[in-house]
């Protein structure tokens, strides 16, 4: 697993992580049922509050990333249904604002943009 | 996580100093830094806790349970390592550990002797002879002697190295490894903190400013950096501190997003807990 945290980031710590850890799993560098280190020692490596891992942990858990069972420590879920819709939720979001950033380059504003929306979901509809 | 230290409302007048109204609690499995600058109240404020000095008021519980009607089980489950240690000079490292392993149910003589060696101690040495390093490395090491839960010192790394506070760090660390265990130390060194640190406590005056994870504050405060142009009377009061000289200004805030929608230009970077700490300890 590769975390690089950066100091001078407008990210807060635990979403650098969390984000690094997710980007991992997408791209499946770390595989199904792998085990993650403990929040302890992830605390450790990375000179982060064990607070801050542990939030990692807990987030990614509830997005359905890893599970962590009591005893045992943390593992990438095998179960990625969820994790795919968020990876491609997150293309579309990332297609989208590639669209409106090139819609502002050429000078056309929100309400164009609506329209155009509204009529591909009219032509999808018919 | 659990509670293993809840101190409330805890009261004590000294002859020069007074601690008002103390509050804080420390989480299970969280190393807790103790932070102020000399004469804040952070040795008053453990030896209050360790009942060493008698409180005027306020309730201390230890892993849930009141300090006064269960002292025995309690002292049993926390190691300390004070300021000034509490030893007999004349006696030798091995008569002093035989002094005090007997005080404890949990003692456990390979673990002392694991340090003892780790640390090149030697048992047929003198207390009197020891210095500063080792002096702290002997105290702790009978600290971790007796299966501890809780772990509180009291300025171990002051007047010490950069290379034993660095090995002092490491075996924090190597405690925390295990589950159910805590830490809380006081220093004015806050660098020692930057790289072991989960949680933060800032005294200052005998009051509690702050009692935070340590990322998160570093998190909402930034130091910020830039040209002098940019300080007027309403971007001046978004700083806790601010040092202007000829050449611009540096200050810390704790107003990030206002910061940055209203201050152009200006350098953001991520601070020190000392930046933080001097943020908040003001003069006078």
């Amino acid at each position: 697993m590769k975390i690089i945290i950066k100091n001078g980031s407008e990210q807060p710590l635990y979403q650098q992580i969390k984000d690094q850890i997710k980007g991992g799993i997408l791209r499946q560098e770390l595989k199904e049922g792998e085990k993650l280190p403990s929040i302890r020692s992830l605390a450790n490596d990375l000179h982060v509050s064990v607070l801050t891992t542990k939030r990692v942990y807990d987030e990614l858990e509830k997005e359905g990333f890893i599970v962590t069972t009591v005893g045992k420590g943390s593992f990438v879920a095998s179960d990625n249904l969820e994790m795919l819709s968020e990876s491609k939720r997150h293309m579309i979001e990332k297609k989208l604002s590639e669209a409106w950033q090139m819609a502002k380059t050429l000078g056309i504003n929100k309400q164009e943009l609506y329209l155009m929306m509204d009529i591909i979901f009219e032509e999808d509809d018919e | 996580m659990t509670t293993v230290l809840d101190v409330k409302n805890l009261k004590k007048e000294l002859d020069t100093f007074s601690l008002a109204k103390v509050d804080f609690l420390l989480k299970e499995g969280c190393i807790t830094g103790f932070i102020g600058i000399n004469g804040s109240g952070k040795t008053t404020t453990i030896k209050t806790i360790l009942g060493l000095y008698p409180r005027d008021e306020g309730s201390i519980k230890f892993f849930g349970k009141e300090i006064e009607k269960n002292e025995y089980i309690i002292k049993n489950r926390i190691g300390v390592v004070l300021d000034e240690g509490y030893f007999y000079e004349d006696m030798t490292l091995k008569e002093m550990k035989s002094v005090i392993a007997p005080a404890y149910t949990n003692w456990d003589e390979s673990i002392f002797l694991k340090y003892i060696n780790r640390f090149n101690l030697k048992l047929n040495q003198k207390i009197a002879t020891l210095s500063k390093g080792m002096r702290m490395k002997f105290a702790l090491t009978l600290a971790l002697s007796h299966h501890a839960d809780l772990l509180i010192m009291d300025e171990p790394t002051s007047g010490l190295d950069p290379l034993i506070r660095n090995e002092l760090m490491e075996i924090l660390l190597d405690f925390m490894e295990e589950d159910g265990k805590s830490v809380f130390f006081s220093t004015h060194i806050t660098s020692d903190l930057d790289k072991v640190a989960d949680m933060l406590i800032l005294i200052d005056k005998g009051r509690i400013i702050f009692n935070e994870s340590k990322d998160e504050l570093l998190d909402r405060h930034a130091l910020v950096k830039g040209d002098n142009s940019l300080i007027n009377e309403h971007t001046r009061r978004l700083f806790l501190s601010l040092r202007q000289t000829a050449v611009g200004f540096e200050g810390i805030t704790d107003k990030l997003d206002v910061v940055r929608e209203q201050m152009n230009d200006c350098l953001i970077e991520r601070p020190s807990i000392e930046n933080i700490m001097l943020a908040y300890v003001k003069e006078g």
